[in-house]
């Protein structure tokens, strides 16, 4: 029977971090997938955290992942909250109309 | 005495100059009567001073000359840097002492005379300034004790002349003879530069002392010119007489001297016919003991000297404007000095400089005194007739014009004809070719003369009714300055001519000049054939014969002459087509390389590759990058994902072992 072993924690860490990251810049429809996306790439920071801590024996990469999971949803609280604002102010919240951040 | 005759006139142009900014303010406050007093106030101070200077200067002249003390007085060191080391000093022998006399005198006399020509001027005290300024250079020139105070002197007396040939600025052709005047000069400065270069690198001094005593050690020296060896005397003579041109107005740089007789008629009797003209003369004279030793510089100073007083001459003869006649005429006479000193007769040269300070200065004068009277008309076709309305102004110009004839016994004679036995009794070829070319010239110089003085004097009036109503003897102001000189026209010459040249004149210039025993045309002109001696008198005669028989008793002579001839006519009218020459070879070109360097170098290259062009690549480069920023969020997100795996490499790659 096949062992999971610590590189396949990586390695699905990884996956997710990739899926993130392409997630953000690939994405042409919404904000909200953005910040779905970032909570993807914490998610598999905290994937690779756990799984150092258990191979190494180690509780701080638990802790760790705990406050990330805490900073995560201040992050999409204070995320949601901005594109509320933003959608008031503006009546749109595709990525293709937020194109104003330029010199 | 010496430093009163010398520096006096500078204090009187520097309080003229400070009461010249108070009249400004006067005129502009509408002040009549104000105006009127600081006019009379600089009038006071310049003249004044310049009075005082001459008598300084005639006492100066007495204590050196008469009694035979030396009158150098050192002033305080001017430069002492390594081997180059000299004072400002006044020097006190007999040719810059006898200088310092004529330039004072005449200069004096023309200060009082510009009281009465000036009066109507807006700008007197401004006028009187400038004319003390110039005196003092002049006498800075003449008494210079080194190189570079003569430089000093002759660039200022340069700068003074552009000042009073521009003085009515309001004249477009004023400021274009002012300018053209200073362009010519640097022209000829530019190789007088060079030449106090060239002497110092040869004797590694400037002062004329060391320089003199030197000089025989030095005369088969040779230097190198351009990677060719030339014998290093007629390589300086050559470069300071090229700067004598200049100021001289001889034969290729006598251009600027017509021109510069749109100043006011004192200037050009001053600085363009009795003084600043000189200095070349006096240069030559100065460094006699330099060229001495340069058999090539003499024979081109006598060629030039002499070309120039024959092309001055021919020119004269077909002028119209009353001062541009004497203009050719100084022209023609600093030729005549020239090639004086060209054949080593540099006591010849110099008396007929100073007895032509006198009648030149005479002669413009005059001018100016018909010019005042005709309501500043030049142009002598229109004039005629004005003896019986301005007698005293007419016998004046009479006086003039026969020494400036060289008829006996005015000054003009004596020193013209010892010029002219001299080059004949150079026995060289090109003391034939001057003597020559002089006697032609005293042929035309009488012609022209007396041309002038009957289209002005005599005939029928050809003024309009308007003038001629005005026409007035000029005041007594005018007319004392021009009876002094007349008196030193008729006598000068007369009186001086033993000391100048003759038996006495050993002991007058004692070691001023210097002579070769081998060169002895002066010498010889003792002892010239009796023609020869009588020839100048002769052809001065017959000149002025000629000249009553075509505009006094054939009038239409002239005319016919004219249209027969009018390929000459033309040529001589035009002055021998210089200023059309220089226009084409020199002035169009440098116009279209100045344009080329202004359009292709500046514009195209200097601005294009420089702030233009860094300016327009900038702005070009910021669009591009700007094209980077897009707006979009994601691919602002991209970037910085490169720029982590970058980052991320690199630190592997480079940093990983730390690991």
């Amino acid at each position: 029977m096949l062992e999971i072993g610590l590189s396949h924690y990586l390695t699905l860490g990884a996956i997710l971090f990739t899926l993130g990251v392409f997630g953000i810049f690939l994405n042409r429809k919404n904000v909200i997938i953005i910040m779905m996306s970032i909570e993807l790439i914490l998610l598999a920071v905290n994937i690779n955290f756990v799984a150092f801590s258990a191979h190494l024996g180690d509780m701080f990469g638990q802790v760790f992942a705990l406050f990330v999971l805490t900073v995560a949803a201040a992050e999409a609280a204070i995320g949601l909250a901005i594109l509320v604002v933003y959608f008031r102010n503006r009546g749109s919240i595709a990525v293709e109309d937020i194109r104003i951040m330029k010199g | 005495m010496y430093v009163a005759a010398v520096f006096l006139p500078l204090i009187g142009s520097l309080i003229a100059g400070l009461i010249a900014f108070a009249a400004q303010g006067a005129v502009r406050a509408d002040d009549k009567e104000r105006k009127k007093r600081l006019d009379r106030a600089s009038q006071v101070v310049t003249c004044g001073a310049m009075l005082l200077a001459a008598l300084s200067a005639i006492l100066v002249f007495v204590s050196v000359v008469v009694n035979g003390q030396d009158g150098t007085v050192e002033l305080f060191t001017w430069i002492d840097v390594g081997s180059l080391e000299f004072s400002w000093a006044l020097r006190g022998d007999t040719l810059a002492v006898l200088m310092v006399t004529m330039v004072t005198v005449v200069s004096s006399m023309i200060h009082v005379y510009s009281i009465g020509y000036m009066s109507h001027d807006n700008s007197v005290p401004r006028f009187m300034a400038y004319l003390s300024l110039f005196s003092f250079f002049m006498l800075m020139l003449v008494s210079s004790d080194n190189l570079v105070q003569l430089f000093f002197g002759w660039e200022g007396v340069g700068l003074a002349s552009y000042l009073l040939i521009g003085f009515w600025y309001d004249r477009p052709a004023a400021n274009a003879a002012a300018i053209k005047a200073f362009v010519v000069n640097r022209i000829g400065d530019f190789g007088f530069a060079l030449g106090i270069f060239a002497t110092f690198f040869l004797f590694d001094s400037v002062s004329y002392d060391t320089i003199f005593g030197l000089a025989e050690s030095k005369s088969t020296a040779t230097m190198e010119v351009f990677s060719g060896e030339f014998h290093a005397l007629t390589v300086i003579c050559l470069l300071l007489f090229f700067g004598a041109m200049g100021k001289s107005a001889q034969l290729g740089l006598h251009v600027w001297l017509p021109d510069a007789m749109e100043g006011p008629t004192p200037v050009s009797a001053l600085i363009h016919a009795a003084t600043m003209v000189t200095a070349g003369i006096f240069m030559v004279a100065r460094l006699s003991p330099l060229f001495e030793y340069s058999e090539t510089a003499l024979i081109v100073v006598t060629l030039v000297g002499a070309s120039t007083a024959i092309f001055a001459a021919t020119v004269g003869c077909v002028q119209n404007d009353i001062k541009r006649v004497i203009a050719y005429s100084t022209c023609s006479q600093l030729g005549y000095m020239f090639f004086a000193l060209g054949v080593s007769a540099y006591s010849a040269g110099m008396f007929h400089l100073i007895t032509h300070a006198f009648f030149k200065a005479l002669l413009f004068l005059g001018a100016g005194s018909v010019i005042h009277a005709m309501s500043d008309e030049q142009d002598m076709r229109n004039m005629g007739g004005l003896y019986k309305l301005i007698p005293a102004t007419h016998v004046l110009m009479i006086v003039g014009s026969l020494s400036l004839a060289g008829i006996f016994p005015f000054s003009g004679f004596y020193s013209k004809d010892i010029i002219l036995e001299a080059a004949w009794g150079a026995h060289t070829g090109i003391g034939q070719y001057a003597f020559w070319l002089g006697i032609t010239a005293a042929f035309l110089t009488a012609f022209y003369s007396w041309r002038l003085l009957i289209m002005t004097f005599y005939g029928e009036s050809r003024a309009d009714e308007t003038t001629l109503a005005h026409v007035h003897e000029s005041p007594k102001v005018m007319i004392l300055p021009l009876v002094v000189l007349a008196l030193g026209a008729i006598f000068l010459g007369f009186l001086t001519v033993d000391y100048f040249i003759g038996g006495q004149s050993a002991d007058f210039w004692k070691n001023s000049l210097f002579v070769l025993e081998s060169h002895d045309a002066l010498e010889n002109a003792h002892h010239v054939p009796i023609w020869v001696k009588y020839l100048p008198l002769v052809v001065g005669v017959a000149g002025i014969a000629l000249a009553y028989l075509m505009y006094m008793f054939a009038p239409e002579l002239p005319g016919a002459l004219a249209a027969g001839f009018q390929r000459t006519y033309l040529f001589l009218l035009n002055k021998w087509y210089f200023d059309e020459l220089y226009d084409k070879i020199f002035i169009k070109p440098s116009f279209s390389l100045g344009r080329g360097f202004w359009k292709a170098g500046d514009g195209l290259l200097i601005d294009g590759v420089g702030p233009d062009g860094v300016a327009a690549a900038v702005r070009h480069l910021a669009r591009r990058a700007g094209a980077v920023q897009s707006g979009y969020l994601y691919h602002y997100a991209f970037a910085m994902l490169l720029g982590v795996a970058a980052l991320i490499t690199w630190f592997l790659v480079k940093g990983g072992h730390r690991l």
